[in-house]
């Protein structure tokens, strides 16, 4: 019989250990489809995981590649942590583009010093008024904030489709689906390095991420509205006695995650397209919440999480081109890496032991 | 092992005999080679304090749980009770503490629920009704579980395992939800079984019932077998020191300065129903002097829930003018403001309500400190200034640590009851609203915690203390009132009020001072 028992104490090993092993875990049974697939199991593992890293540019691409995981990770984990399960960050991050780009099509000729600014605040807002709907009707009518954050996604999918082939189209654009391209002003720059030069597509934004993952993480360690959050999500009741209001901290923390959602939104269109057209996002939302867990919903985790998720993403793309193997095999991957943490965080949470069903007879004197 | 003689003395030899009986949760042991034996005919009390381990038997005796070691034998013979269902096919019924109802079905379709199918209702209700007849349980098996009493209710899970035809039946703390009355009547009918050759084992802690009901006594002190007595010619005293290990030292009552000012007042309290199940309160007051205990006492499920989250400010009404402290009008603030106003509150709960459980004792300290302590400038964390908090807390109440700025799951009951109670008193509030300051904590704990509190009223602060035990309100209270049905009757000087008469009012009698609507 299998015995669980809640843990009193998880060490910090263990806290670390778990992601490892879920990761590893992950990859023998990757190795195992790539070998069912016909693939040779070394040459894919290689193909996945170095070879897109065997260069200094391509490290660069890599933290393009998570800029958006990071920025949308790292505002899930206030509304994971808080008991808020906001799926509709793919949704937020499309409305956060379709703002921002909403200011450069109309301003083309403001200068960047203006024009950048304005687009974040745009992007930010879009973001939080398409979560503030699941969080208002969750509020206000205790509606499940996951089903309905997750329709708004296809909602807001359908509409950026229809803003490029519709109203915003580029008269110029050959009957593509695509808007005007951003002035210079718009578009965010390459890092020009002193002495290695521009790495990669490596941009500003990816600096922004990282910067708004560290301060994700001393707002959530080290303020009152950190401690709110983590109160609200672990003990609600706890929170309420502690004279937290559990509606304001709800909307709070789904402002939080759409505002960081809609800025990853803007940062992917104005760094990497240039313009908006009816895919601004390859799933970041969705992938971000794996990024999130894998994190530990720990915003310095997110950095690594996001990397890590990054390189698989990325993995999956050199795979494709050199092996032939299918796209899909990188969702797979993810697929398996969620449910592996999942898995891991009960033995993470629970002290596992197995016990003998018999019961030792004692031998009675009579 | 001396239970041999029992055997020689008895024909028939014991129903249920316990043979070294261990079973450890983790480190904790909570049943340490108990070994006793009840038999036919008789009434068994099992006597030990909050978390002697007495549960823990119990539930091995139904089933429930697996020793880890030790042997059970029925009628002599060894056996392996896997389950509930086991237990009761060998003819071991158990009602519990916490009752197993479906408020909204009938008594009979409660019932029937329980049973083996193919039973029309017809038969079971005549079979209810001839059971109630014969032992005197008057349950009507068409009333609906909400409209009973507890008392009521708890004969309907007695019912229940009569109609299994038990030979032992257990009871889990049956008095702790019943008023004097229903105690008695309960008696009367636990009596009329004995007679009638059943066994029942009788959990509980209360000594004044387990020497007027039953013949012996086997008493747990953390998880060991301290002894099975002849409650013959104990005293209350003897039993009790069996139980705790030492002296019981009781906690001195004090005089309320003659006259003092009134630092809280409770005007007209009304707050609706807010589910079928929820209680509504109408027409509470409550004035408390400096220096007093005001007393609530009550039995659960009258409004304690509903008025503890009114007073904390959980819950707010959207007139002002109702709760007054030292004057200033708090009906309109939320928790925060009222600590600001030197407001303390320990919640009943404190798993999830008075505390964090995942979170260190550090956090746990700023839980309510956050809006009168110098702990956050500007929205940060003053993160060593939490710690010191706490460890000054854990100091000043004898908080045992098992590391520094431990999780407050990992204290023991006691431990944490004993730091939630600390973190108010510390912060010396005008007003403390407590509930159930010492539900399921150890003697000694108990004892300290109701010794803090008259401290902290000798410094001229007023004690709202709402309790479902009747011993506490009369150790340490000033006045007493008594909450029934969401309704509070006036409050008396402990000095006036007898425990009858309480009981009475508790019962629903209005007849002592009672507000009746």
């Amino acid at each position: 019989m299998i015995s669980m028992t809640p843990r009193k104490h998880i060490p910090l090993s263990l806290t670390l250990l778990t992601p490892a092993v879920a990761i590893f875990l992950t990859l023998a049974v990757g190795v195992a489809i790539f070998g069912l697939l016909g693939f040779s199991p070394f040459d894919s593992l290689y193909t996945f995981f170095v070879a897109p890293i065997s260069r200094p540019d391509q490290i660069g691409d890599l933290f393009v590649k998570a800029c958006p995981l990071i920025i949308t990770a790292t505002g899930l984990v206030f509304c994971f942590r808080a008991n808020v399960w906001n799926i509709g960050a793919e949704g937020q991050l499309i409305f956060g583009a379709i703002f921002s780009g909403w200011v450069a099509l109309n301003f083309p000729d403001w200068p960047a010093m203006s024009l950048m600014p304005a687009m974040v605040l745009a992007s930010i807002i879009g973001g939080i008024c398409w979560a503030m709907i699941p969080a208002l009707l969750k509020v206000r009518f205790n509606t499940n904030e996951i089903l309905v954050s997750l329709m708004l996604t296809y909602v807001a999918a359908l509409f950026i489709d229809w803003l490029v082939r519709g109203p915003w189209r580029d008269p110029m654009s050959f009957g593509f689906p695509l808007t005007k391209m951003y002035s210079d002003a718009g578009l965010i720059q390459r890092i020009d390095l002193p002495i290695v030069g521009t790495l990669g597509q490596l941009h500003w934004g990816v600096i922004g991420a990282l910067l708004l993952a560290v301060a994700g993480g001393f707002v959530l360690s080290r303020t009152i509205l950190g401690f709110q959050i983590k109160v609200m999500g672990d003990a609600p009741r706890a929170g309420q006695f502690a004279g937290f209001e559990p509606h304001l901290v709800t909307i709070g923390v789904m402002a939080i995650a759409g505002g960081a959602a809609g800025l990853a939104g803007m940062i992917e269109v104005s760094a990497s397209m240039g313009q908006l057209q009816p895919n601004v996002s390859f799933g970041y939302g969705f992938t971000a919440i794996i990024v999130a867990f894998l994190a530990r919903l720990n915003p310095i985790g997110v950095i690594f999480a996001g990397l890590i998720v990054a390189l698989a993403e990325l993995g999956g793309d050199y795979a494709q081109i050199a092996l032939g193997m299918p796209k899909v095999v990188t969702g797979v991957f993810k697929g398996i890496l969620l449910f592996m943490l999942l898995a891991g965080e009960i033995f993470n949470r629970y002290h596992i032991t197995w016990r003998r069903p018999a019961v030792m007879p004692v031998s009675k004197g009579r | 092992m001396s239970k041999s003689s029992n055997s020689s003395c008895s024909k028939l030899g014991p129903l249920l005999e316990a043979v070294g009986i261990t079973k450890s949760f983790g480190d904790f042991v909570a049943n340490d080679d108990v070994s006793f034996s009840i038999h036919a005919g008789e009434i068994h009390a099992l006597l030990g304090e909050n978390g002697a381990g007495k549960s823990t038997f119990v539930k091995i005796a139904y089933g429930l749980l697996q020793p880890d070691t030790g042997q059970l034998f029925w009628n002599g013979k060894p056996v392996f009770i896997n389950g509930p269902q086991h237990a009761r096919k060998l003819g071991i019924g158990m009602v519990f503490q916490h009752f197993s109802l479906f408020d909204a079905l009938t008594v009979a379709e409660n019932i029937q629920l329980a049973m083996p199918p193919g039973e029309t209702m017809a038969s079971l209700s005549s079979r209810i009704s001839s059971i109630s007849k014969e032992y005197g349980i008057g349950v009507d098996p068409d009333a609906r579980i909400y409209n009973l009493s507890v008392g009521q209710q708890q004969r309907v899970e007695i019912i229940r395992c009569l109609l299994q035809d038990p030979k032992l039946l257990i009871m889990d703390e049956p008095t702790s939800v019943l008023t004097p009355q229903e105690t008695e009547q309960l008696f009367s009918v636990l009596r009329r079984f004995a007679d009638n050759g059943l066994a029942v084992l009788f959990i509980s802690h209360k000594l004044d019932e387990i020497r007027a009901l039953t013949s012996r006594a086997t008493v747990l002190r953390r998880g060991q077998n301290v002894g099975s007595v002849a409650i013959k010619g104990q005293t209350n005293s003897k039993l009790a020191e069996m139980m705790i290990g030492n002296k019981v030292k009781n906690v001195a009552r004090q005089k309320a300065p003659a006259k003092s000012k009134l630092l809280f007042e409770v005007k007209n309290l009304y707050r609706p129903q807010e589910s079928a199940f929820s209680v509504t309160l109408r027409n509470i007051s409550i004035a408390a002097n400096a220096g007093e205990i005001f007393g609530i006492a009550g039995i659960a499920g009258n409004g304690q829930g509903e008025l503890m989250s009114a007073l904390i400010g959980e819950w707010r009404g959207s007139d002002s003018g109702v709760m007054f402290l030292d004057g200033v009008d708090v009906s309109l603030k939320n928790p925060a403001e009222r600590r600001v106003a030197r407001m303390g509150f320990i919640p009943e709960e404190r798993n999830g309500h008075a505390a964090v459980p995942s979170m260190s004792l550090a956090e746990n300290a700023l839980l309510t400190s956050h809006s009168i302590v110098e702990l956050v400038r500007h929205g940060v964390l003053d993160l060593s200034g939490m710690k010191a908090k706490a460890g000054e807390i854990a100091k000043d109440f004898d908080v045992r640590l098992p590391e520094a700025n431990p999780l407050a799951s990992s204290l023991s009951g006691g431990n944490l009851q004993k730091f939630v109670v600390g973190r108010e008193i510390i912060k010396v509030p005008k007003v403390l609203i407590v509930s159930q300051p010492t539900w399921g904590v150890d003697v000694g704990a108990a004892v300290f915690i109701r010794r803090a509190m008259l401290d902290l009223a000798a410094e001229g602060s007023a004690i709202v203390m709402i309790s479902q035990d009747l011993e506490e309100i009369f150790a340490i209270s000033h006045r007493i009132a008594v909450l029934h049905d969401g309704i509070l009757s006036d409050a008396e000087p402990a000095g006036n009020l007898t425990a009858k008469k309480v009981g009475l009012l508790m019962g629903g009698s209005h007849a002592v001072g009672g507000k009746s609507v």
